[in-house]
């Protein structure tokens, strides 16, 4: 089985990683100037030298560093991640679990977004390379790369929502008369909702995945056994999309994992602008109001999400390549 | 340019100076060099060039589309939105250096004991940098901003120690394969202490792909502190940056399109700039690096 054998590896190596994601996101938590309690107690007038040391035990601050991180890290396991400093004391987990669905489905649709035009843009560059079609993409990739993507959100609200109102502006769906839609108009209410969001996620990361593709179909177009396929009379077609293709994606995989923590930072700012419930904009709020308990619960959850983006992108690496998959190298 | 007749080899050109002439025959670099240098004069000359002091405030004439006496219009409180953005040009170019500084100082020094002694010291450092990665990058630079006040100070220090992981892993696969080399190894022989063979004889051997990556990374923290400041949690109003700019343009969309056009306009071509002269250094500066 050297594929359990493979899998198992990289799941150990996942454990000193997790531990060390705790610890620095307690530490931000911890060894930042003020207490977590600081802000709760400094607006209160009411609060005197003794509230204050009963709220710092009720926090168990009074405990040196190294039991509170464990009872931290206990409260973690349980996904008890405290309460939150607002109003409502929700806990925290409660409300990562309300958003945690959204910015899933808009980064997992953006990752499809990415993938369906960035592999055909990149191969289709590299098979022309050198020629006006693949300088024009280059530029129109530089340019991409370069735009901030919360400044063509803007740009798109202003021109289809604003001048041309043919697309919603904010929200994950339309607040007056939602609930009489039939299903198929509530999904059709939602695709034009999330279209803008969807686009703008994707925009980063569209340049850099298809710059990846066009550099890995060049190297693999150079191997060998490419010559070999042509030389043998395949079609142009067959060589590229049946043996150079196949073998260009694979380190596609690995890229893809490694682009999870730029997608869900990108959150941040398509959620705040679009108005979308998700990760992102809980983020922003929670540092707006100082809400601690939310922003390093936020923290933790979405650097284990990245970290299971690594497993995922293991996973699928070998599943993919044959030399993992049945553990004969060569 | 002279009246010689230019003698034609074949012999490729070598020596100091080749890198500029590949250099120069990139259309894409020379644009990248072109687009950075005008950055930098904007940036020093900015109080000659700006026709009105970028925080004057002017009620008369507040939300004015574009007009010959305010070539960008004015904003919400009738300042000079031309002027605001040639102020602008000196923060991210602040930001962008002091950031990236931080970050390449940071990786190369932890880059370089990593490759160099390799063993445990290599594996730790190594795993820190695994364990960094796993944050986006804006979230833990959030959570920082949320402890402390977000000035233009401490944006920078943020973006830099939340940007060290790529220059580490670049200057520790650099050391990995100098320090078997035959100069590190006559160097050692001949009683060289570890720092001085670190620093002098191994890290120039370094620079060309730290360069590069430094100025790819400038373009990356402009890009940065503009969307901290966008959301309110960078650079604070009135002091003009292209991010807090855009704000107000978000802001005032309905009324005023050219609060949002021109700051995001500014963005990308300043993050084009660099990202240009990067990819153009990178060919230029060292054929093992090209990616194509």
């Amino acid at each position: 089985m050297p594929f359990i054998a493979y899998l198992s590896k990289r799941l150990i190596a996942l454990i000193p990683t997790f531990i060390g994601i705790t610890i620095i996101s307690f530490m931000v938590m911890h060894l930042a100037p003020g207490e977590p309690i600081g802000v709760q107690a400094d607006l209160n007038p009411k609060m005197t030298p003794e509230v204050r040391e009963r709220l710092r035990a009720l926090y168990g601050l009074d405990k040196p560093l190294y039991v509170q991180y464990w009872r931290w890290l206990d409260g973690l396991a349980h996904l008890d991640l405290g309460r939150s400093f607002a109003p409502d004391r929700a806990p925290v987990w409660n409300k990562i679990k309300e958003r945690l669905p959204v910015t899933i489905l808009i980064n997992s649709l953006s990752l499809g977004l990415i993938l369906l035009i960035a592999v055909p843009l990149g191969v289709a560059s590299a098979v022309r390379q050198g020629g006006l079609f693949d300088k024009a993409v280059t530029i129109l990739i530089f340019v991409f790369y370069a735009a901030p993507s919360f400044w063509v959100a803007i740009v798109l609200m202003l021109y289809l929502g604003v001048d041309l109102g043919w697309l919603p502006v904010s929200g994950l769906h339309s607040l007056m008369g939602y609930n009489a839609l039939s299903p198929m108009q509530k999904v059709l209410d939602w695709t034009r909702h999330l279209l803008l969001p969807v686009a703008v996620s994707a925009m980063g990361g569209l340049a850099g995945l298809s710059r990846y593709v066009r550099s890995s179909m060049l190297e693999v177009l150079r191997q060998d056994y490419i010559m070999t396929a042509r030389a043998k009379g395949l079609s142009e077609h067959a060589v590229i999309y049946r043996h150079a293709l196949r073998n260009a994606l694979l380190p596609l995989i690995t890229i893809l994992g490694l682009s999870v923590p730029g997608l869900i930072g990108g959150s941040v700012i398509f959620e705040s602008i679009f108005a979308i419930p998700g990760i992102g904009q809980l983020m922003w709020s929670s540092v707006m109001s100082r809400d601690y308990p939310v922003l390093m619960g936020n923290l933790v959850i979405v650097s284990i999400l990245t970290l299971l983006g690594n497993l995922l992108a293991d996973i699928g690496y070998g599943l993919a390549d044959p030399r993992i998959r049945t553990g004969r190298h060569g | 340019m002279g009246d010689k007749p230019e003698v034609k080899s074949t012999i490729p050109k070598s020596g100091r100076f080749a890198w500029w002439r590949s250099f120069t025959k990139n259309p894409l670099a020379v644009a990248g060099l072109l687009i950075v240098g005008c950055l930098i004069i904007t940036a020093i000359l900015a109080p000659v060039i700006s026709p009105y002091d970028p925080q004057a405030i002017n009620t008369w004439h507040i939300l004015e589309p574009p007009s010959r006496a305010h070539l960008l219009g004015t904003d919400t409180l009738g300042r000079d939105c031309l002027s605001r953005l040639i102020y602008g040009v000196r923060i991210s170019l602040l930001v962008g250096i002091v950031a990236v500084g931080l970050a390449t100082a940071i990786g190369a020094a932890l880059g370089a004991a990593a490759g160099y002694y390799g063993g445990m010291i290599d594996t730790l450092l190594m795993r820190f940098v695994d364990i960094m990665l796993c944050f986006p990058a804006i979230f833990l630079i959030m959570a920082v901003i949320a402890f402390l006040e977000p000035s233009i100070l401490n944006i920078m220090v943020i973006i830099g120690l939340t940007g060290w992981m790529g220059v580490a892993r670049l200057v520790r696969a650099e050391f990995m394969s100098l320090r078997e080399r035959d100069f590190v190894l006559a160097a050692k022989l001949s009683g060289a202490s570890d720092r001085r063979i670190i620093f002098s004889h191994i890290l120039p051997n370094a620079v060309a792909p730290i360069l590069v990556s430094a100025t790819l990374g400038i373009g990356g923290a402009i890009l940065t502190e503009s969307a901290l400041s966008f959301l309110g949690i960078g650079v604070q109003p009135p002091t003009p940056s292209w991010g807090n700019m855009l704000t107000q343009g978000k802001d005032n969309i309905e009324v005023a399109w050219w609060l949002s056009i021109f700051p995001g306009l500014a963005i990308l071509i300043a993050v084009l700039g660099f990202n240009l002269l990067g990819e153009g250094l990178r060919d230029a500066l060292d054929p093992r690096m090209k990616r194509d």
